[in-house]
């Protein structure tokens, strides 16, 4: 770029302008002064990205604006990367995260400024770990980039990247030994024993922590031995022989019984015979284990009341259990003997739900054993089935945990924002009968002559004539083959009738737009479409469901089931119909994703995913407002084109409508200028369109 | 028609001249021989590659019957099964299909993944899995009762492609239903080690990897590795070859394209030899 660098002072009227800081009593002058002395291109690449930080929150833009300029001369092209670690710590956890987030990108950046070609980053390799870890036993473990290798037993730390070997191959490897290393000490319970009273009596309690951690990557190592023998060879290779001092702790803790407790063992060892400086090994990470332990505290607890209220339902329903729910006298799963081992679970325990089994087997990891007091049921006043009636639970589905979690597509960060949208699907309302009733005596006729044209269509088997292999002889080409042998002459050997069977292979979904903006003659037009089509589809015999789409915000995306693949169209449906209604906003991506991803589930060779809707994707806020929701939206429609479904938008937009053809491509929308006309029309689209 | 000759050209019937090896699991064994006496249809249940097509041969050895093994697809139409005309020269032919064929003679017809067949196909089954024991051949104008020792064998995998490939109640309630399982550990690694002429560490290591891939399964993979591919991975192994290259091979390979699932079976067959 040749253009000028900025002066501190006009750097510093853009970011007022951008964060408002004269309201808020800040001057930009120290992170402007910092910033100046950097090329034109990296002050608007901050630029750029404390705009966009500035939409989701100020305090966050003027975070990364800080950030930034401090470090902006060092890390010049990398400052996009220290930006996008901050927007993503503030997905996670709000300003505290981010601010975290920021000063540990910041530090990682920094250390790896050379790139080198044996450089292996944890971004190509995310995907890779995140499977193997996949398939490795035990509890599912996230994983992510931090300052320093550790664990707190759910979430793995790993370097942003490496390049300690000297080919691309081996730093790769070490990346899998690093995790699984670490997958090791949640698995092999690291956590299980409190090494707070030995740490105590250190003064240097990190070198103590350091000793700890070698102890336990000799434990963990012989564990690998049996687990996993090929990473275990691998892993010895790379570390060279144990110190000489050392190998007689290496030998105890290979034994199997060895536990955490005996490499504490060790650590105290190590402290009588006065420690020197720990020696490093490459596969060895860090250990913080208050951490570890205040998340292993939580989850016990979550996961024995999973998996303790899981056992109470079973109990209440097994047939052969005697006496009732909460009878203490015949405790039946106390009788199991007083532990459970940590992998050979029970019966009780395997008839369980996949969410009491992984509590169960998380259970396991933690305490080695699932200790008999889970095992027994609650006593009296605990949390019983049977308690819970209809109408609690249906608040519960509205309130309590999502239907199911979605990414939306970033287009500033280029990014995805990971679980970001929060889908509840819930029936449609039912409305009155009456209404349909009206309409289908209003459209009567047209109803009739849609039916006739659509039964026009319908999928019949097709005899093929004269084919060499086929169900049935073919006796025209039979009398001519014969004719034709009397005559002399080379008889066809195509002889048989082949059917083929056309089948009209379609599923259909119908995404119908529910936001406030439809309210009135739209949404009237919408539902009357809706019934004139219904009629027209089941004279055809497509499969189609319907679905309706609302939201506020992204924890709050609502998708209403107006008609399910396998629902019929009948009385309940109609009325479900007759309920559709005018409600909040657009927030259309995740719709999108949710429909599509319930349509990739039919079993049709086509699949179509129609959209109808009254204008372009729109939030509470503005931040789905304009290109965002359009960009995200347009993602959404490239992922379900992935998946073979096709798309089709019929809209009602009064303010035209020039993002279709980037939505959907040039020939995939209608716009229909007169919602009137929408019901004769949506009809005819169909047809057209399935023709 | 009535008339036309009918040939049973190139016979599917085959009949084992020694025993298919089998590791009993259960009372499948058991099952399967009161159900054949009884003249009841089977169904197998269970994902791919855990011996079923293996148990129906050896139940057909140990029953004494041929067995016709047919595997059906998605363009496989009631005349593939039942039968058709042929022409040759002046004359028509009829051909019986491998059911009727078996109908005939009284074999055991295995159709493997009867899903996949198309709809009507169910039709023609019907008939012979309740009390008639009868298979209509339309075509050829004949009510086909069935021999004594005629047994219908289907199998089906619960876990491939979601609900849709899922079977009516109205088929499922006619047969007597087995659950097929890969087998526990211990045992899968002596069929390994049988089947591929490997050693038992060999063998073992190869069970290991198999479960592995089977926790991959929905997250990558729509399904892990069966007991079959371990074996094919054993076979190789016992010719001589590196394990690594030889399960890369056999087993990576044939479960996934999408590169980061490739590599990390790649990097999970590394950990485990």
């Amino acid at each position: 770029m040749g253009q000028r660098k900025l002066f501190a002072h006009e750097i510093e009227e853009r970011l007022d302008q951008m964060l408002l800081l004269k309201l808020r009593q800040r001057s930009p002058k120290e992170a402007a002064t910092q910033l100046e002395a950097v090329p034109r291109e990296h002050q608007e690449c901050l630029l750029r990205w404390v705009g966009i930080a500035a939409q989701s929150s100020n305090e966050l833009g003027w975070l990364i604006a800080v950030q930034g300029a401090e470090h902006a001369a060092e890390l010049g092209d990398r400052l996009a990367g220290l930006a996008r670690a901050g927007l993503d710590g503030f997905d996670r956890g709000g300003l505290e995260a981010a601010r975290a987030a920021l000063a540990d990108a910041a530090r990682v950046l920094r250390k790896n400024a050379i790139p080198a070609p044996q450089r292996v980053s944890f971004a190509d390799i995310e995907a890779r770990l995140g499977c193997v870890l996949q398939a490795l036993h035990g509890r599912p473990l996230r994983l992510a980039v931090g300052a320093r290798t550790w664990t707190d037993g759910e979430t793995l730390w790993l370097p942003e990247s490496l390049a300690l070997a000297p080919d691309a191959g081996g730093n790769r490897r070490l990346y899998t030994q690093l995790a699984v290393m670490l997958w090791a000490q949640a698995r092999f319970g690291s956590f299980n024993v409190d090494p707070e009273p030995e740490l105590a009596q250190w003064d240097d309690r990190e070198r103590a922590l350091a000793w700890y951690a070698l102890f336990e990557a000799m434990r963990l190592e012989a564990r690998l031995v049996d687990e996993l023998p090929g990473l275990a060879r691998d892993i010895r290779a790379l570390r060279g022989p144990w110190p000489e001092e050392l190998v007689a702790a290496a030998a105890d803790l290979a034994r199997p019984a060895a536990t955490a407790a005996d490499s504490l063992r060790w650590v105290a060892e190590r402290r009588r015979v006065g420690a020197g400086e720990t020696p490093k090994f490459l596969h060895v990470g860090a250990m913080d284990p208050v951490a570890a332990r205040r998340l292993r505290a939580a989850r016990i607890a979550r996961d024995s009341a999973t998996l303790r209220r899981a056992l109470n339902i079973l109990r209440a329903n097994d047939p052969h259990s005697r006496g009732g729910a909460g009878d203490e006298s015949h405790p039946p799963l106390a009788a199991e003997g007083d532990t459970v081992p940590a992998d050979l679970q029970a019966g009780d325990v395997q008839g369980l739900p996949p969410d009491a089994q992984a509590a169960a087997q998380s259970l396991a990891q933690d305490l080695d054993v699932i200790p008999p007091e889970i095992l027994k049921p609650a006593g009296p006043g605990a949390w019983q089935p049977e308690e819970r009636d209809e109408g609690e639970s249906a608040v519960a589905a509205v309130t309590g945990k999502p239907d199911a979690v979605y990414d939306e597509w970033d287009y500033r960060r280029v990014a995805w924002r990971r679980d970001w949208c929060h889908l509840y699907e819930t029936e449609g309302p039912a409305g009155e009968d009456a209404w349909v009733d009206e309409v289908r005596s209003r459209h009567a006729h047209l109803i009739r002559s849609i039916r006739r044209r659509f039964e026009a269509l319908r999928g019949e088997d097709k005899a093929e004539r004269r084919q060499l292999d086929g169900e049935e002889i073919d006796l025209d080409a039979q009398v001519e083959a014969r004719a034709d042998r009397k005559s002399g002459s080379e008889p066809s050997p195509r002889l048989f009738i082949h059917r083929r069977q056309i089948e009209r292979s379609l599923a259909v979904m119908f995404m119908v737009d529910m936001s406030g903006s439809t309210k009135g003659w739209v949404n009237d037009a919408e539902r009357e479409s809706l019934v004139l089509l219904c009629e027209a589809i089941e004279a055809l015999g497509d499969r189609y469901a319907i679905y309706g789409f609302s939201g506020w915000t992204r924890t709050r995306c609502d998708i209403y089931r107006i008609k399910t693949f396998d629902e019929r169209y009948d009385a309940a449906t109609r009325r479900r119909i007759a309920g559709i209604e005018a409600r909040d906003y657009t927030r259309m991506g995740v719709a999108v994703r949710h429909l599509s991803h319930l349509l990739h589930g039919q079993n049709a060779r086509h699949k179509l995913l129609v959209t109808l809707s009254d204008g372009r994707p729109d939030d509470h806020g503005d931040e789905y407002r304009g290109r965002y929701g359009i960009e995200d939206t347009r993602r959404a429609l490239l992922e379900a084109r992935e998946k073979g479904i096709r798309s089709y938008c019929v809209t009602i937009d009064r303010h035209g409508a020039d993002y279709l053809p980037q939505l959907y491509g040039p020939a995939h929308y209608s716009v229909i200028d007169d919602a009137k006309k929408l019901p004769s029309k949506l009809a005819e689209i169909y047809r057209k369109l399935t023709a | 028609m009535n008339s036309a000759k009918t040939v049973t050209l190139a016979t599917p019937l085959t009949r084992a001249t020694e025993e298919p090896y089998y590791h009993v699991v259960g009372d499948e064994v058991e099952v399967f021989a009161a159900a054949a006496q009884s003249r009841l249809p089977v169904m197998l249940k269970g994902p791919t590659g855990c011996g079923k097509t293996r148990f129906v041969e050896h139940m057909a050895w140990k029953l004494g019957r041929p067995l016709v093994t047919v595997a059906c697809h998605d363009d496989l139409t009631t005349a593939d099964l039942v039968g058709r005309y042929l022409i040759a020269g002046d004359e028509t032919l009829w051909l019986d299909g491998p059911l009727t064929a078996a109908v005939r003679a009284g074999a055991i017809c295995y159709l493997d993944e009867i899903v996949e067949a198309r709809k009507d196909t169910t039709v023609v089954i019907h008939p012979l899995t309740d009390s008639r024991r009868a298979l209509p051949v339309e075509k050829h104008g004949e009510y086909l009762a069935a021999h004594a020792d005629f047994m219908l064998v289907i199998s089906y995998n619960p876990g491939y492609q979601s609900v849709l490939k899922e079977m009516k109640p109205s088929t499922r309630q006619r047969f007597v239903a087995l659950d097929f399982d890969y087998p526990d550990a211990a045992l899968e690694a002596r069929i390994v080690a049988h089947e591929g002429g490997v050693d038992e560490a060999t063998a073992q290591k190869l069970v290991k990897l198999g479960g592995l891939t089977r926790k991959l399964k929905g997250a990558g993979l729509d399904e892990g590795a069966g007991t079959r591919l371990l074996v094919h991975a054993a076979q190789l192994i016992a010719r001589g070859m590196n394990p690594v290259v030889a399960c890369t091979a056999a087993i990576a390979r044939p479960l996934a394209d999408e590169p980061d699932t490739r590599n990390a079976l790649d990097d999970l067959i590394a950990a485990v030899f």
